[in-house]
């Protein structure tokens, strides 16, 4: 149990925190505490948690990625594109070429760090812009609204009529969102290659004198988050029903801290599944909470920016701290 | 039976190295070197910094090729020279000084990492995992929680977990870099436990270290180079300390007590029954002007942190402190420094000095404020103060603005030094100045505290190493379990009844 709480100590801080949070709402509101805001937190939360777990795998390597964002705009708008040259397809083709489309811009992140070695953060701000530049130029920021039916058409995967005669639905985003999730968790902890690219984010220098590759390290974060990007452009497009050329615009600072409240460490070698989707759960269950009990959107910033600063500094306290009954066990010396 | 069969193996080297060369850029690193490890035998490779022993180990591992001509055999297989994968696969292992561990990681996945190497992914097996780190953990004697992150371990016990490491591959050779650097001496006694169980298992261990009391504990024979020359190879029975001092440095040391008259010398520093509970008690001591007051014992005897204390960086619980006269009690360090007290840290590395600053930064850094000039810094009165410091303790530098990280140990050692005496301190407490500093550098580190306790200084000299104390400390205090137990003479005290007292 100990052991327990000293290896999930952020999990558990912001669990803690999330569940004051959630009492306070159910409190607060009428409608914070039912299963249709609980179905609606989920399909609003569903495209940041995708884009959570791959930048998640770039932290645990040691890098950081502030491209993901507008590569994923990018990526929506060729998807858009090129699905109306070949005249509409279905979800397993837009998957297949938002996919490829962000592994190859997540590629070209891993080709500069690892080829010219230039540091993660320097190398993803110069993409940041070109990606960006390149999307507002070539299309003067003009939306797309003509989109294939089977991408704007709402799957509902599961509903119930509430007693006010409401329908709670859960949709299609959080099967999708289900699916990365699980295949993010099953590579970095079930898999040699998972243990590698955290053994790389943790000592660089002990990786590679294991005869780890450290080329293809950067190549499968880097190209995992692409990945992730691209799924979650589509998926973005689909829950918009458009696709807006700045609409995910500043969606990589917000993705990037709930990622690291989630426990990910700016550094590397060090972060879970589980925590970053709290992470990205507590900053929306503020949001919608903020939003419910009628707070002016104007505010919101500032008070999800004060939660995520309180967040930070209790899960980075150690626990022993909080709780100094559970040091009592010293490792013998 | 068993010992028939080790005894019959012990006769043929596991290793033996004839001829061996290497030369950079015209300096010849390695000259006609010839090297022999014995199965399950530990062995202690010494010599000073820049005498061949890194790059040995290197050729031996397969990082380096050596000249032509160089014969390696190595478990019945000879050998023109060695790769890695070679020198792997046939169950050579070092543990590098930094032990290229994995923090965030588990103990057994530390020790395991081996079974999650490989070119294709495959799916991780935790259970195995668990059980091969168990078993090497077994072998040596040792039970950890392998279930724990490695970094809520202090560093002793993760040199046990890259001991453990490299029994999973399946080592026969196994190189240790300066293992104890960073440990104290009851951490060091454990891992020579270890050492012990490893080569009575039959590994051959290959030892090297700066510190020759546990050379000449540890090991059955040493083998000496110098200026990449060998030696030569002696059995450590009968061997001194300072008769492999002079085998390694070419020089003769002459060790002898101080013998200073100090009685009618003003007394600097008064401390009266200072405590910080948990930490050390009841703790009174004098240093007179021009003394070396020598502070020894082991592991948690409160050494630091009495230092620490004494610095401003911590706040005694109750007691007095009067520094030249004057009762004092430190807000913080910045007050200590400014009443005169200079701090080495023990760790000179991460804590002492800034690494990849120039050297000349490093040295004026305690002291900005008497190189000012109209508020900035003048780069012509910090130039002469660096200069005259490098010139006072002979520093030996390429140029000032060299990273500090150029330097050998003890020159490094040297330049913090000379960042404190730039302070003008009336006290100086050196906190074990040798850690990681060569034989022969040790000498001219302790010429100039005696210098500077001759000119005037109250020192304090910290170090586990009881030898250490008592050739350059005019008294030596020892510590154990935060209190002051026992007060010694140099000359009055055998070394040897020194370290029976110290390390009983």
């Amino acid at each position: 149990m100990r052991r327990f709480v000293r290896s999930h100590a952020t999990e558990l801080a912001l669990l803690a925190v999330i569940a004051v949070i959630c009492v306070f709402l159910s409190f607060a509101t009428d409608r914070f505490f039912t299963l249709g805001n609980a179905f609606d937190l989920l399909n609003t939360s569903s495209v940041n948690i995708i884009f959570a777990v791959g930048l998640l795998v770039v932290l645990i390597a040691g890098g950081i990625d502030i491209s993901f964002a507008v590569a994923a705009s990018v990526v929506q708008y060729l998807t858009a594109t090129v699905l109306g040259w070949i005249g509409g397809g279905n979800w397993i083709v837009g998957f297949i070429i938002a996919g490829a489309l962000g592994v190859a811009l997540g590629c070209i992140n891993a080709f500069l760090i690892h080829g010219f070695r230039i540091i993660s953060i320097v190398a993803t701000i110069s993409t940041f812009n070109i990606f960006f530049g390149l999307l507002m130029f070539f299309t003067g920021g003009v939306s797309i609204y003509n989109l294939p039916d089977w991408l704007t058409t709402r799957v509902v995967l599961f509903e119930r009529e509430m007693a006010d005669g409401t329908w709670a639905e859960i949709t299609l985003p959080v099967l999708i969102m289900a699916i990365c999730v699980f295949a993010t968790w099953a590579s970095i902890t079930r898999t040699t290659t998972g243990r590698q690219l955290y053994a790389f984010g943790d000592n660089p220098e002990g990786a590679r004198r294991f005869g780890i590759n450290i080329g293809a390290m950067q190549f499968i974060a880097f190209g995992w988050l692409g990945l992730m990007a691209g799924i979650a452009g589509l998926v973005q497009a689909h829950y918009a029903q458009e696709v807006v050329p700045n609409a995910l615009y500043g969606r990589e600072l917000d993705v990037l801290a709930a990622v690291v409240l989630g426990g990910a460490r700016l550094g590397g070698g060090k972060g879970s599944v589980l925590g970053c989707i709290l992470g990205v759960l507590l900053v929306s269950i503020t949001q919608n909470g903020l939003n419910l009990m009628g707070v002016s959107p104007f505010a919101f910033k500032m008070i999800v920016g004060a939660i995520i600063l309180a967040a930070i500094t209790l899960s980075n306290t150690s626990i022993e701290r909080l709780l100094p009954f559970l040091k009592s066990r010293r490792v013998p010396s | 039976m068993a010992d028939q069969a080790l005894d019959g193996a012990a006769s043929r080297p596991l290793l033996s190295l004839r001829n061996v060369n290497m030369t950079f850029g015209g300096v010849k690193a390695l000259k006609n070197v010839n090297f022999e490890v014995l199965p399950g035998e530990v062995h202690c490779l010494a010599g000073e910094n820049g005498s061949g022993k890194s790059t040995l180990i290197k050729v031996i591992t397969g990082v380096y090729k050596p000249e032509a001509g160089a014969v390696i055999d190595y478990d019945g297989q000879s050998y023109s020279h060695m790769s890695p994968v070679t020198a792997q696969a046939g169950g050579i292992q070092v543990i590098w000084q930094d032990l290229a561990l994995f923090p965030e990681m588990t103990v057994a996945e530390n020790i395991a990492f081996q079974t999650v190497i490989g070119r294709w992914p495959r799916l991780v097996n935790y259970a195995v995992m668990r059980r091969v780190a168990i078993n090497a953990l077994q072998r040596l004697g040792v039970t950890l929680d392998v279930d724990l992150a490695l970094h809520h371990f202090p560093i002793a016990q993760r040199q046990i977990v890259a001991i453990a490491r490299a029994l999973v591959g399946e080592a026969k050779l196994v190189f240790m870099d300066e293992p104890t650097a960073s440990l104290t001496q009851s951490e060091t006694d454990y891992l020579l436990d270890i050492v012990r169980n490893l080569s009575a298992s039959g590994v051959a261990v290959v030892f090297v270290s700066h510190r020759l009391a546990e050379v000449l504990e540890i090991s059955s024979r040493v083998t000496v180079l110098r200026d990449g020359a060998l030696v030569g190879v002696y059995p450590t029975k009968g061997l001194t300390q300072s008769h492999i001092t002079e085998l390694m440095t070419g020089k003769t040391f002459d060790y002898s007590v101080l013998h200073r008259d100090l009685s009618k010398s003003p007394v600097m520093l008064e401390v009266k029954g200072l405590s910080r509970p948990g930490e050390f008690e009841d703790v009174s001591l004098t240093v007179r002007r021009g003394e070396t007051l020598g502070i020894t014992g082991l592991l948690g005897a409160g050494r630091t942190e009495l230092a620490l204390t004494l610095f401003g960086m911590r706040k005694p619980k109750s007691g007095s402190v009067v520094l030249d006269g004057k009762p004092v009690r430190f807000g913080s360090n910045r007050d200590a420094i400014a009443a005169g007290v200079a701090y080495l840290s023990e760790d000179r590395l991460s804590l002492g000095l800034i690494q990849p600053q120039a050297i000349a930064d490093n040295m004026v850094i305690a002291s900005l404020d008497k190189i000012l000039s109209g508020g900035f810094i003048s780069s012509e009165r910090k130039r002469s103060l660096v200069n005259r410091w490098i010139r006072d303790l002979g520093v030996r530098i390429g140029k000032q603005d060299d990273a500090i990280s150029t330097l050998s140990g003890g020159n490094q050692q040297r330049v913090a030094i000379a960042k404190w005496l730039a302070t003008d301190p009336k006290l100086l407490i050196l906190d074990a100045p040798t850690v990681g500093v060569d034989v022969g550098a040790r000498a001219g580190i302790f010429d100039i505290v005696s210098k500077l306790a001759d000119s005037g200084l109250a020192i304090i000299l910290i170090s586990d190493e009881v030898p250490e104390v008592y050739f350059n400390a005019d008294r030596v205090l020892h510590m154990a379990q935060g209190r002051i137990v026992g007060e010694f003479t140099p000359g009055a005290t055998t070394l040897q009844a020194m370290e029976e007292a110290v390390y009983a």
